[in-house]
Formats: structure tokens, C-alpha cells, sequence
């Protein structure tokens, strides 16, 4: 008995010193950014047109509307097809070795790594396609990339609606469709949307691939169109943090990275509010 | 067995999961306005029986039947019968009572929407019959917009049994509606099947052999898929004709 309540708490004190580990990590990276990068904060670093000569004259305005121009561009691509596709698989495909191995496909697809979608839509997009680097092609590189991603979480989202909810809608006389509409996708729906948020969310930060598919580090005007060039948070940090050769570049990347995390915070608070409001109706 | 019209007919049927036969050869005849039990042990068949009759079988692609089952003489498993009709016209409750994750006024109201029933009045009225006939309304009445998961067990049950009556079934399917359920809300749900069967065939899965025996008109004894023997209850409790039901009903087994 002792010694089993010796081992019931050496494990429990394991665990808590792991959690502990893992938040203090987290919380120290957030903070340290804070610091370095809070000193650079104002309106006119978030309101005005990047400046080339004199970085501290300018501030990251065109790099913030690009980020947010290419998460709406992803969004557009990739939440609607995703969630199609994961109501597809999971609902109306017959379970056989096809389906199987285009959801093991899929499964890989969203393992691979962000730079090989960047090469992808240089070679198919920008170049076949000839849509030049612009926004679009951003856009639709990383809506390739966010794809797996939002189906996989599409596809848990249906799963985890019981199976009995849609036995007892067929039992009642309702096709595939109105039991998918009325008793499947409402209650999955908060999970489908929070993943794919969630998905596009981990799109507004990479790097790699937008730099080959349209990304640029300084541009005198906004995106007028999808078929313009454009500038993005991340790449700009990029930029500023190892090619840059003012001073205070170092400081602005920070301020830059600081930017980009608040958005994406701003962007995953969004998804908890809708979600717990989705989730108050839920019941079982 | 003297009554002529069969409501539902089972001919030479066979039914397979894979290579794996369920069924074998069952030819039995249900009675319209008649309270039929299906008995046997775990594993007998009798839940698969039961889902064949509404076809909620066809969604699991490796199955595979052979054989007809009548519906007023006609095979539903015709190409020409459209499952969703019969489904309108046979309804059924699980072993589980699964209430949807809605109000207790949309549960009722389910198989009407999906039908298209726009008149609210008429909607509002049919609910307020079906909860009165499944024995539920007096307890929900005034709360009609709380979540179906508020209810008891056995309350959830009668839900269900409410759900399947709103689209006015001719048959109700019941797979062991009882077993998740304490004796108190068993014995409701029982008197309930009593009186519905003066208006609908009712066709239920028990596991439990005083069930079957306390609610039932016919009794059909299943054992390894096969139908041992199938006759009035009261004929089959006081003089069963096969020594397997006699061990079985005796419980010297199952």
C-alpha cells in the first residue's frame, strides 16, 4: 500500500513537472518577444508604408494587409473545399481500399514539409498557370498546404458525432443528405470551423513558401489585385532579423514577430468565442 | 396461427455478414395488430432480423440477403421499393434510447420536418399526440424547449417512442427497448406497447423471456439464426413443441 501510493505520486509529480516545463517554456518565448519587440510599437509602426532608407521612419502597414489579404485568400480555398471533402470521405464514401488509401494520402499530405508546397506552386501556379508571384498564387500554395490539414480535422469533427444520431434520422425516413444536414453537420460544425481556423492560422505564419510565390520584402503600394505582389509579416521578419544591415533591424523584427503573433491570437480568440458559443447548445 | 393476412412475411430468407451467415432460411408470417416478440440468446440473429425489416441493414455494405420479406405482399427488397418511403412506414426504437441533440419538441418534430410538414399548428399538434400516446406528455408539457439529454432514461425512451409515432408508422420495430432501462420504466414502456398495438403491428427484441411472455401475442424462438419455433405466446410458455425452446425458456441456458 505505501508503496503504491509512493508510485501513485512520483508519477503525478512527473506529470505536473512536465506541464509546468511546457507552459514556462511557451510563456518565456512569448515574453522574451514581448520585451524585445514592444519598444517599437506604435501607430505609426502598424499604420504607415514601410520606408527602405530609414526603417525607423516607416513602420509594416503593407506587411500586415498582406498577411491578412493572403489568410482571407487561403480561407476562400481551402475552409469550403476541406470541409466538402471531409463530409465526402467520412459521409457518402465507401469504406474500400480507394477510400483507405486516398485518406492515408491525405493523412501524409498534410506531413509534408511547407517549402515543398512552396516549390510546387512556383513550378504549377506561378509558372504553369503563369499567374505570376502575386497573391493568388500565394494564396493557392497555401491553401494546397492547409488542405490536409482542415479535412483531417474536418473528418474528426464528423467522427466524433455519434453514429447513433444518424441511425435513428434513417430509421425515421431521411436521406443521407437531410440526416447529414440535420443531424450531422451541426453538431460538428464548431469542430470543422475551429480546425480549419485553426489551419489557416499556421499558414499566416510560414515563410517558405510565399517567398517563392510571390512574397516581397518591400513594396511601395498595397495589393491592388490578387495578381499583385505583396509583402507578409513573416517574410519581412525574415528579412529584417538576417539581411538587414540597420541597427535597429533586430528591434523591428521582434516588433514584426510581435505583430504577427497578436494577429494570429486576435484570429484563435475569434475561433474560441464562436466556439463556445457553438458549444453551448451542444449536450452530450 | 389462424389468422390468414401476414403484415410482414419472411420467405426462404438468408442474410450474410461477409462469408459469415447470420440468418438461415427464416419463413415466418406477422400479424397485422399483433404485439410479436423475437426471442433467443446473445448473438442469435434476432437484432439483424429486426433491422432487415426496414432495411437499416443496407448501410452496412458487407452485408448480403437472399430470399424475400413481404410487406403487404410486396418484397421490400424489390429494386422498385424506395427505402425511404418504407422507412416512413416502418419506424423503429433502439436498444439505446438515442434521443437527437435537440429540444424535446424538435426530437417529435424530426420525421415530420424532414418531410416537408410546414403547417406549425398541424406540426404542434401531431407532437402533442404523439408525446400523449407514448405516455410522455404530462411530464413535459411545459417544457417542451429543454434538451432531450435532460430526461431520464426511460423517459429518453419513451422520447424515442414518440419520434417514431409522429410520422405514423403501420409498423414499429423495437430492438431490446427495455434493456438500458430500470423495471419501473420498463413496466411503462410496456403498458405503452399494450395499448399501441390496438392501432399498429409491433415487432420487438427481448433478450428477457418474461417480456416477451408478459406483452406479446406471438413469440418466434431464434437459436444460431435459425427459427426453432414460432407460435401464440401463451402456446409456446405452456407447451413448447421443440425440447431447445423448452431448455431455453426453462433457462437451462442462454
Amino acid at each position: 500500500m505505501v508503496t503504491e501510493n509512493i508510485r501513485q505520486n512520483t508519477y503525478f509529480i512527473l506529470f505536473r513537472i512536465a506541464a509546468f516545463l511546457s507552459v514556462v517554456i511557451l510563456l518565456f518565448v512569448l515574453l522574451y518577444v514581448i520585451k524585445e519587440g514592444i519598444g517599437v510599437i506604435n501607430i505609426n509602426f502598424l499604420t504607415s508604408m514601410w520606408s527602405h532608407r530609414d526603417i525607423t521612419q516607416g513602420g509594416i502597414f503593407p506587411a500586415i494587409i498582406g498577411t491578412i489579404l493572403l489568410a482571407i485568400g487561403v480561407s476562400i480555398i481551402s475552409i469550403p473545399l476541406g470541409i466538402c471533402t471531409a463530409i465526402y470521405l467520412n459521409e457518402y464514401a465507401k469504406e474500400n481500399m480507394f477510400t483507405r488509401t486516398i485518406k492515408l494520402a491525405i493523412r501524409n499530405l498534410a506531413g509534408v514539409p511547407s517549402i515543398v508546397y512552396g516549390i510546387f506552386g512556383m513550378a504549377f501556379f506561378v509558372l504553369f498557370l503563369n499567374l505570376g508571384g502575386s497573391l493568388i498564387a500565394a494564396s493557392l500554395t497555401l491553401g494546397c498546404m492547409t488542405l490536409p490539414w482542415i479535412i483531417t480535422a474536418s473528418e474528426e469533427a464528423l467522427k466524433s458525432v455519434p453514429y447513433s444520431f444518424r441511425e435513428g434520422s434513417y430509421a425515421l425516413g431521411a436521406t443521407k443528405w437531410e440526416t447529414v444536414r440535420k443531424n450531422v453537420l451541426p453538431h460538428s460544425f464548431s469542430g470543422m470551423i475551429t480546425g480549419s481556423i485553426l489551419g489557416v492560422s499556421r499558414a499566416m505564419g510560414e515563410t517558405a513558401p510565399i517567398i517563392m510565390v510571390g512574397a516581397t520584402f518591400f513594396m511601395g503600394y498595397l495589393p491592388t489585385s490578387p495578381f499583385d505582389k505583396f509583402m507578409a509579416l513573416p517574410y519581412h521578419l525574415f528579412i529584417l532579423a538576417t539581411q538587414h544591415s540597420s541597427p535597429s533591424a533586430g528591434e523591428y523584427a521582434m516588433g514584426t514577430a510581435l505583430v504577427l503573433i497578436a494577429l494570429i491570437f486576435i484570429l484563435n480568440l475569434g475561433i474560441f468565442i464562436l466556439r463556445y458559443n457553438l458549444r453551448k447548445r451542444k449536450e452530450w | 396461427m389462424q389468422e390468414e393476412n401476414a403484415k410482414i412475411e419472411f420467405k426462404c430468407m438468408n442474410f450474410w455478414y461477409n462469408d459469415k451467415q447470420i440468418l438461415t432460411d427464416i419463413n415466418i408470417k406477422i400479424y397485422p395488430k399483433r404485439v410479436t416478440a423475437l426471442i433467443g440468446p446473445s448473438g442469435c440473429g434476432k437484432t439483424t432480423m429486426l433491422r432487415c425489416i426496414n432495411r437499416m441493414n443496407d448501410l452496412i455494405p458487407i452485408s448480403r440477403i437472399s430470399g424475400k420479406i413481404l410487406y403487404n405482399n410486396e418484397d421490400i427488397y424489390d429494386k422498385s421499393v424506395d427505402v425511404i418511403d418504407l422507412r416512413k412506414k416502418i419506424g423503429m426504437v433502439f436498444q439505446k434510447p438515442n434521443p437527437f441533440p435537440m429540444s424535446i419538441f424538435d426530437n417529435v418534430a424530426y420525421g415530420l420536418r424532414i418531410q416537408n410538414r410546414r403547417d406549425k399548428n398541424k406540426v404542434k399538434q401531431i407532437v402533442k399526440e404523439s408525446l400523449e400516446k407514448a405516455d410522455l406528455w404530462d411530464e413535459v408539457k411545459d417544457r417542451l424547449n429543454l434538451s432531450a439529454f435532460r430526461l431520464s432514461g426511460g423517459q429518453q425512451q419513451r422520447l424515442c417512442i414518440a419520434r417514431a409515432l409522429a410520422i405514423d408508422p403501420d409498423i414499429i420495430l423495437l430492438d431490446e427497448p427495455c434493456s438500458a432501462l430500470d423495471p419501473l420504466a420498463t413496466a411503462k414502456i410496456e403498458l405503452l406497447l399494450r395499448k399501441l398495438k390496438n392501432e399498429r403491428t409491433i415487432i420487438i427484441v427481448t433478450h428477457n423471456m418474461h417480456q416477451a411472455k408478459r406483452i406479446s401475442d406471438y413469440t418466434c424462438y431464434l437459436l444460431n439464426g435459425k427459427v426453432i419455433e414460432y407460435s401464440g405466446t401463451a402456446e409456446m410458455f405452456d407447451n413448447p413443441k421443440n425440447k431447445l425452446t423448452k431448455e431455453y425458456i426453462n433457462g437451462e441456458f442462454g
